[in-house]
């Protein structure tokens, strides 16, 4: 089965004159919405808070849980429903001391309240505004150092800077569109979603790989033709496998976030628009990026 | 070619095998027991994420040992002094470590004191106030306080693993992380609130003398007299909840601590049948208590814990033989956690809670099933479509994505690698490469085909070319997962190393199983017409 004939020849790289337009608004979108909800929306996971799991085995009314929160005194407190039946998420997002008490007294006056409705404890998280941030600092720094690593290995492995810089900005751009998704979804970021953007950051890279090896063969077979028709001709060489794979990964994504639950959806959510935006900046940003350090320092070197 | 062929078959079909042995454990509890003999192996672990348990991080504060350390050096010097007739005014703690104490008298006399019993205390400044008064300031050793902070750390340490070994927990994993972090895990715990209030307390207990002279209602005005403190004895009304707290004023030398604790048990009161706290001193501490006792007849002894009062006896005659109770309206539970405590020991610094997630063992049940459910559905259209797309050669694409996830969890038992969630979306990433890997192989191959090549050279070819393809997107990936364990902290770490693990067997299963068994196939089962 041929799923793309042999002999194909979309003229990709002739659009860029027009993608980078669409990659310059969507970066500013996300970059935008970013900017004017304040930065991202972080869950306990980062900016440190109470995160409470209840479910009841009989009919509780939502705001029967809020009546006994502001009894008690925890004005901070939100509650929303949860996934399945008579499930509800607690959450007190403030970054104090002795979140470990507020979490004590949040339970046993949900006990107390609610004692014959067999409440079940799903799950407490209590994270101190200091654990918070570490994990974000360390994240970020781990994750800059990656990229200098890829950087250097990619810069080695095909003998040009400009390889190296191309994946990088791809890198760049997909994470900066998959944090503008969030933002505009208005998901919680947290750290489900920090493994969706390690796995972006993995997919994207490797699909920016496998076209950047196909053109370092092409270079060699078609010596005579400029870089900008060699890229062309290496897209539409592999794009049977871009299809292939992206379209795979894209089902399996699809699947989990029409089936996966509560908890899944955001992380499918967020994947598909990494996985999207994956596929378009090898295309897009990654190959714009080398002929561009090609034709402005490259060349002129060899002249 | 063909030896070597076999020669393959028996490497691959031996570390299949080897990976299938070391994966079983996982799969089955029901293994005959000469298996545990020849496969020295474990489980692949769950995260507490998904299997259900508590996860907690403490932050020992070091700086109150060192406070607590400068509190007791600041009692003997007074202690001293007064023994040497030597006046002193004010003497006090200032910040965490260091002591300010105004003597008069012979100079010589008391600097000598100070140089050589008091070593560890390093002179700040000293200035003459008038009438031959002198202010001195006092700093402890900055060696001397890193090596407080230190023991205090370890000694906490220490005692959390006491603590938790006589809690009976199955599994339990404390380590320390960082300087002054304590990392616990408790896997399958039910009741995560009294495993808190179990590891959190500090746990001091303290001897005190009721301060009988002073006046209690002036010093709650403010009045307090010198060296004397006020603490509460609280008292939760079991009906109401409502807590009740009662003022004493004690004398702040502390007699006595939980330091010469030989045992504590719970024991009933006949009586009322309440259960009380048993303390049995060891010989020093009976001496100790026998002394005190002897020496404050028909006076009040408060037992303190934690800065709360739990009784205040009078002592009604001199107490040998080291045996003392702690009562105080427990139930069982209450009464066995704190005797638990003591016989562990105290903490030595007050430790905080920085991080505390526990996860209800239905939840965890939940995410499992779910997770399977939805990797199984995953799996099955994946190996579907490729089966579908590649007809027969597609069989050996999945038999390769099978082998992948064989060899993967048989890595992670081997390793005692832990999986969460974190951990899963690194699985899922490196078998999106695996699957990336066998469509380039074969993608290569039929273009090979393409360009009129035979069965066997574009099989040669495919393989050479996607093998550069796949190494270099599978390096410059793992080199970023490696850079990510070696910089990132738990959860990214956790991603890093399935997705290494994934990478690598990856490599093995896409590029050289797949490989073998289309070179059977042409060479030895002589396919002339590849199925792709």
């Amino acid at each position: 089965m041929e799923l793309i004939r042999p002999g194909t020849h979309f003229d990709f790289i002739g659009k860029k004159k027009f993608t980078v337009w669409v990659s310059a608004f969507a970066i500013f979108l996300s970059l935008g919405s970013i900017f004017l909800h304040g930065g991202l929306r972080y869950g306990v996971d980062f900016a440190g808070g109470v995160l409470i799991q209840i479910r009841f085995s009989q009919t509780v009314d939502i705001s029967d849980i809020r009546n006994a929160l502001e009894t008690m005194g925890s004005k901070d407190a939100m509650v929303q429903k949860f996934g399945g039946e008579n499930e509800f998420l607690i959450r007190v997002e403030k970054g104090g001391e002795d979140l470990e008490k507020m979490s004590k007294a949040i339970q046993d006056s949900l006990q107390e309240r609610f004692k014959g409705k067999d409440l079940e404890i799903r799950r407490v998280e209590v994270v101190g505004p200091k654990v918070g941030k570490d994990l974000k600092t360390k994240a970020l720094w781990a994750v800059c150092l990656s990229f200098v690593a890829i950087l250097v290995f990619v810069a080695w492995r095909f003998k040009q800077i400009s390889f190296g810089l191309g994946g990088i900005a791809a890198l760049v751009h997909d994470i900066i569109i998959t944090y503008g998704a969030i933002s505009i979804a208005d998901l919680e970021y947290s750290l489900p979603l920090m493994a969706v953007i390690l796995t972006i950051i993995g997919f994207s890279i490797n699909d920016t790989i496998v076209i950047f090896d196909r053109v370092r063969e092409n270079i060699k077979k078609m010596r005579k033709e400029n870089l900008e028709t060699v890229f062309n001709t290496s897209i539409n060489e592999t794009l049977g496998r871009t299809i292939l794979t992206s379209g795979t990964v894209m089902m399996v994504v699809l699947i989990l976030f029409f089936f996966g639950g509560p908890v899944i959806h955001d992380f499918a959510l967020t994947l598909i628009v990494g996985l999207i935006s994956g596929t378009y900046s090898t295309i897009y940003v990654a190959s714009p990026v080398v002929l561009f350090w090609d034709k402005q320092f490259t060349r002129k070197k060899k002249r | 070619m063909l030896r070597n062929l076999k020669w393959r078959l028996i490497i691959y079909a031996g570390t299949t095998v080897f990976a299938v042995l070391l994966f079983l454990p996982t799969i089955t509890p029901e293994l005959p027991a000469w298996f545990y003999k020849i496969i020295p192996t474990e489980k692949v672990h769950l995260g507490l994420d998904l299997q259900g348990g508590m996860h907690l991080i403490l932050e020992v504060e070091a700086e109150k040992a060192v406070e607590s350390y400068v509190e007791r050096v600041k009692n003997n010097l007074r202690d001293d002094l007064r023994d040497k007739g030597i006046p002193v005014g004010k003497l006090e703690r200032e910040k965490s470590n260091q002591i300010v104490l105004e003597v008069s008298g012979d100079k010589g006399k008391w600097e000598k004191i100070l140089s050589q019993r008091y070593a560890v205390m390093q002179e700040l400044s000293s200035t003459p106030l008038d009438k031959g008064i002198w202010r001195v300031a006092l700093v402890l050793d900055s060696r001397q306080a890193d090596q407080v902070r230190k023991s205090a750390i370890d000694q906490a340490l220490e005692t959390i693993r006491n603590r938790i070994d006589q809690f009976g927990v199955a599994e339990p994993e404390i380590t320390l992380q960082g300087t002054d972090r304590i990392l616990i895990q408790l896997p399958g715990i039910k009741d995560p609130q009294r495993a808190i209030d179990l590891i959190g307390r500090t746990a001091l207990l303290e001897f005190k003398l009721v301060d009988e002279e002073g006046n209690l209602d002036e010093a709650l005005k403010g009045n307090l007299p010198e060296s004397s403190i006020i603490l509460y004895q609280r008292f939760v009304d079991p009906k109401t909840g409502g807590v009740k707290r009662t003022p004493f004023l004690l004398k702040e030398k502390t007699l006595m601590t939980g330091e010469v604790l030989k045992d504590a048990r719970v024991a009933i009161e006949t009586q009322f049948n309440e259960p009380y706290v048993a303390l049995e001193f060891d010989d020093i501490g009976a001496k100790l208590f026998e002394q005190i006792t002897g020496a404050n007849v028909k006076r009040r002894l408060a037992i303190i814990l934690d800065d709360n009062v739990y009784s205040a006896p009078v002592i009604q005659e001199r107490i040998a033989g080291g045996r003392a109770q702690i009562t105080g309206r427990f139930d069982m539970k209450e009464a066995g956690d704190l005797a638990i405590v003591l016989r562990a020991g105290a903490l030595p610094a007050p430790v905080k809670i920085i991080e505390q997630r526990s996860v209800g063992p239905s939840l965890g049940q939940d995410s499992i099933r779910k997770g399977i459910i939805s990797t199984l559905i995953s799996a099955a259209l994946i190996a579907c479509f490729m089966v579908f797309y590649y007809r027969a050669s597609g069989v050996v694409a999945d038999i390769a994505l099978i082998l992948n996830i064989v060899f993967v969890m048989g890595t992670l038992a081997i390793f005692r690698a832990t999986l969460t969630l974190p951990g899963i979306a690194g699985l899922v990433l490196s078998i999106g490469m695996a699957v990336d890997a066998n469509i380039l192989i074969h993608e290569r191959i039929k273009e090979e085909l393409r360009w009129g090549k035979t069965v066997r050279a574009a099989i040669d070819e495919g393989y050479r070319r996607a093998f550069i393809t796949i190494l270099d997107s599978n390096l410059t990936t793992l080199i970023a997962a490696l850079f990510l364990y070696q910089f990132g902290t738990g959860p990214v770490r956790g991603f890093a190393v399935t997705l290494c693990i994934g990478l690598l067997a990856n490599i093995f299963t896409a590029v050289y199983v797949t490989r073998w068994i289309f070179d059977f196939l042409t060479l030895k089962v002589n396919v002339k017409r590849l199925s792709i």
